[in-house]
């Protein structure tokens, strides 16, 4: 990869595409979106992600202006968009269901849009045989919806979105309705046709690993609130809580209380009868204060023998073990009672595994491995 | 599932025959020669022949007509459009009145219905007529099409309407252009119904009509209430053909839009 | 402001077609028959004002119909019909329904359309074909003298079981149509584990069939019963001057005897009698919607 690092939100001078200024929306007495505040940057895939009801699709029929805040301001490049109606915004969205005109054709869908825009026939005419070739549907132009496959479909909606040029592209879960396998495909795909157009993305979704596979950043939302937006790499590694480390991914959660143990190292007292764990944080901890440490299974050795100059060892007993193919998660019970994941990849075949259930076994792991988190 | 016992061949058997041997009996004896409708005495057509010449018939016959098309019309307009302000409409005020107003035509006896529009037409001094039996009937006919319409419009995508909007239709448009032509068969089957019960219906146009207008059930019944004749045999025989050919072809047009598009949605997957 | 051109036009016309004639109903109701255009009397003027115009209406009409036996005979034998038909019917439309529902899936569609066909017929016909059957000479006495089962014809027509005949030919698919939807969408797999968990065919069908199609048996009761409370063709084509209904004795009421005020207020009466069920109607079907979101 010879690209310059494309981290707009890192520089100050940059403008953001999309500003939502302290925005809250209330159903009734429910409030979907608390008090937000966030930045989307042109060119981003910017991804919500959240559990079912956490208030992403409210906010994303904010920018396509089904939905106005209660209080609070949305700008897209400068512009306060609350008066304007949905069909004169130079956004456009992507349905979870697709939403096409079932009595249409494929390439009547596609420009749909720009006849309303009042565009000439021969533009048109252009701009949708381009849409197709760029989604490789140039043979399904005269079908109708229910002549074609899902994954056909899925694409002339987002053909049919693109059709416009919009500054911006939401899509509303846009690869739910596939199988897994179509979906991974369709995934690259879509970031594909987003680099080729330029255009902003943002994706709703509540698949972690599709969010972590396309979005440049990733905003993880809960009760109306963003918890935190990062790129993919860094919510993963350094998640900022308890609940981001617990939505993404596995992980192992620990809970003790912090001493301090020299410059942004601390021990941590987390059992009786137990040695404190060693983690390092750039996050300061005051002695005594109580704090989870997050450990990725990955992260985390298994062995027989006691290793020799890990920062953290504990001994344990298999308790069950998850054959996924080119992984095995071993769940390992300690003396205390805790469970601790491990992972180990899969490079002998299974007659040569050297521990099985009920054996006694090693667990050890650096004191970088963790992420030390307030509670 | 599909176990076919006994006792649901049996029960469907005579069910079917209690439903259609009726008016297979009535359409035998349309052919008879003899007028006494109970005694058969040959084959023959002469009360058809004899139907074509009776103004008195043809008369009502027309008007019937002119008041189905029109009350039809009118009441499949007003339908969609309260059926529209049902499932999308929201709040508003007089919104639980206005749906019991839709709701309450449907199960009126008819003899209040009927009573109650004819005072109103005296009261406010309108000359009963076509006109009156028009409006009677596009009153109660706009509550059975607002009922098949909404029912199709609960099921229907709102997100159809919302893609319209969001690729720049006006709130006009996205009807028009999306909603309309989705919902379009529910609609017409609106217009079937409401024509139907107009060409149906005897009690309120009874009370509602006046001696310049005289539709067809009313005129069938007077000449009923005198006994069974063939003539009234072979002017049943009739609309009950139009009827069955109307049904047949509205189903097998169905089942044959029906089969095609699985055939096609097969295809897709495969393709 | 586009709504409101939305909601406006069926609004008021369901407003001056609907409510007022209503208004107008119960109001003439409570005046008093005369001998003139329009016959009845007060008739409201501003000039005299509201006030007189009120202190004239009285409840006399109505004192008059229960003094009168006719009328609660009427309305009594009404609900008997009704009442019974409701259940004559049920007995007849859930086997066929049930039959329906278990017919294979190419069946289903013919015998879906055998049942709407009667349906969309002119109900006047239909009630018209069995004035040949059920008469003296008609057929079905033809029928039973010829197989010997009787010596001399039996009177059907002109009788109470005629209505009864005539109301379930008629309402027929107003009952298999809700139940059968009912007892289509009833998963087959239920009546399985019913006999997995040792019902016999019988007991599963009892316990588990019948409840579950209970939406659909008491919409189809209702959609029977209200209308056939006030029913007037059936009576008057089949029940002759024996038969006793409430329909009847309005429309005679009205276009015999020309008394306005009393066929007012025996609509009223009809209106607070029938308000029971189509309240309980309309839970039902309240009820059924909700189950199915």
């Amino acid at each position: 990869m010879t690209t310059v690092e494309f981290e707009p939100w890192d520089d100050p001078q940059e403008k953001p595409l999309i500003h939502f200024q302290n925005v809250t929306k209330k159903f009734g007495e429910f409030t979907a979106i608390d008090n937000l505040t966030i930045d989307i940057y042109e060119r981003e895939f910017y991804a919500l992600l959240g559990p079912s009801g956490c208030g992403k699709t409210t906010l994303m029929r904010m920018l396509a202006g089904f939905e106005t805040p209660t209080t609070g301001k949305i700008l897209l490049a400068g512009q306060d968009i609350a008066p304007v109606p949905p069909n004169k915004r130079a956004t456009n969205m992507m349905f979870q269901s697709y939403a096409l005109f079932p009595h249409l054709s494929i390439w009547e869908n596609i420009a749909f849009g720009l006849k309303r825009e009042g565009m000439a026939k021969p533009d048109i005419n252009n701009r949708v045989d381009e849409m197709l070739r760029l989604t490789r549907l140039e043979q399904f132009a005269r079908r109708k919806p229910h002549q074609i496959s899902g994954g056909q479909r899925q694409r002339v909606a987002l053909a049919r979105s693109l059709a416009k040029a919009p500054k911006l592209l939401l899509l509303d879960e846009p690869l739910g309705a596939l199988d897994k396998k179509l979906r991974q495909e369709t995934q690259f795909e879509l970031m594909d046709i987003q680099e080729k157009t330029g255009t902003t993305f943002v994706i709703v979704t509540h698949d972690q690993e599709e969010a972590m596979t396309v979005a440049s950043r990733v905003a993880v939302m809960d009760h109306g609130k963003i918890i935190q937006v990062a790129t993919p790499d860094r919510i993963y590694e350094t998640p900022n809580s308890v609940y981001v480390a617990d939505f993404i991914g596995d992980v192992n959660i620990i809970e003790g209380t912090t001493s301090a143990a020299g410059e942004d190292s601390y021990s941590i007292d987390w059992a009786d009868g137990l040695a404190p764990l060693k983690a390092t944080s750039s996050v300061s901890f005051s002695d005594g204060q109580k704090c989870h440490l997050a450990i990725r299974p990955e992260k985390v050795a298994i062995s027989t023998d006691k290793p020799e100059g890990a920062a953290n060892t504990v001994q344990g007993r298999v308790l069950d073990i998850a054959y996924l193919g080119n992984i095995s998660t071993y769940h390992v019970e300690l003396p205390s009672g805790e469970v601790i994941k491990a992972q180990a990849a899969n490079t002998r075949r299974i007659s040569r595994r050297s521990y099985t259930w009920e054996d006694t076994v090693w667990l050890s792991w650096t004191a970088t491995a963790g992420v030390l988190l307030a509670s | 599932m599909n176990k076919t016992s006994w006792f649901n061949v049996v029960s469907l058997t005579l069910g079917f025959a209690f439903l259609y041997i009726p008016m297979i009996i009535l359409i035998i004896f349309s052919f008879n020669e003899s007028k006494l409708v109970t005694v058969w005495a040959g084959f023959s057509t002469k009360w058809y022949g004899e139907l074509l010449h009776n103004e008195a018939f043809l008369n009502a016959a027309w008007v019937t007509i002119k008041v189905a098309v029109f009350s039809s019309t009118i009441a499949t307009v007003l339908g969609t459009m309260a059926a529209y302000v049902l499932v999308r409409g929201g709040r508003f005020m007089g919104r639980t009145l206005f749906s019991g107003m839709i709701y309450a035509p449907l199960v009126m006896p008819e003899v209040i219905t009927g009573l109650s529009l004819l005072l109103l037409f005296i009261g406010i001094g309108l000359d009963r007529g076509v006109l009156t039996i028009v409006l009677a009937h596009s009153t109660f006919s706009m509550c059975y099409v607002s009922v098949v319409v909404s029912s199709r419009l609960v099921t229907f995508d709102r997100s159809l309407e919302e893609a319209a909007l969001d690729l720049g239709c006006s709130a006009a448009q996205a009807f028009r252009l999306v909603t309309l032509p989705i919902i379009a068969p529910a609609v017409i089957s609106g217009w079937l119904l409401a024509f139907t019960l107009s060409l149906d219906d005897l009690v309120i146009a009874s009370f509602t009509t006046g001696p310049s207008a005289t539709t067809l059930p009313i005129r069938i019944f007077s000449a009923v209430r005198l006994g069974v004749s063939p003539e009234i045999n072979a002017l049943s025989t009739i609309m009950i053909a139009i009827v069955t050919f109307g049904v047949i072809t509205a189903s097998l047009i169905t089942k044959h839009q029906m089969v095609r598009q699985k055939r096609e949605e097969q295809e897709a997957v495969r393709s | 402001m586009r709504r409101f051109f939305l909601i406006a036009p069926p609004f008021a016309w369901l407003l001056l077609l609907f409510l007022v004639p209503f208004v107008i109903v119960v109001k003439i109701s409570l005046s008093d028959a005369a001998l003139a255009i329009p016959p009845y009397v007060p008739k409201f003027s501003w000039a005299e004002g509201i006030g007189t115009y009120f202190s004239q209406l009285d409840f006399e009409n109505f004192t008059f119909l229960t003094e009168d036996d006719l009328y609660w005979k009427a309305y009594l034998s009404s609900l008997k019909i009704a009442t019974v038909s409701t259940i004559l019917t049920l007995l007849v439309g859930y086997p066929m329904a049930y039959g329906m529902a278990r017919a294979s899936s190419e069946w289903r569609p013919t015998l879906m359309m055998l049942v709407i066909l009667p349906f969309w017929t002119s109900f006047l016909i239909r009630v018209y074909a069995w004035m040949g059957i059920l008469s003296n000479e008609g057929f079905l006495n033809q029928f039973l003298l010829w197989t010997g089962i009787i010596d001399t014809p039996l009177i059907i027509l002109n009788t109470n079981t005629a209505v009864y005949i005539g109301i379930v030919y008629t309402y027929l698919p107003f009952m298999i149509l809700p139940i059968y939807s009912a007892l289509e969408r009833l998963d087959g797999s239920l009546i399985e584990a019913a006999e997995d968990l040792g019902c016999s065919r019988l007991t599963a069908f009892w316990l588990v069939t019948i409840p579950l199609s209970k939406t659909g048996i008491i919409a189809g009761c209702f959609l029977v019963f209200i209308p056939t409370l006030g029913e007037f063709v059936i009576p008057s084509l089949l029940g002759g001057s024996n038969s006793l209904m409430i329909g009847k004795v309005l429309w005679e009421e009205f276009f015999s005897n020309r008394d306005w005020p009393v066929a007012s207020a025996v609509a009223v009466i009809l209106l607070l009698i029938l308000i029971i069920p189509i309240v309980l109607f309309q839970r039902n079907q309240q009820k059924q919607q909700e189950a199915e979101q």
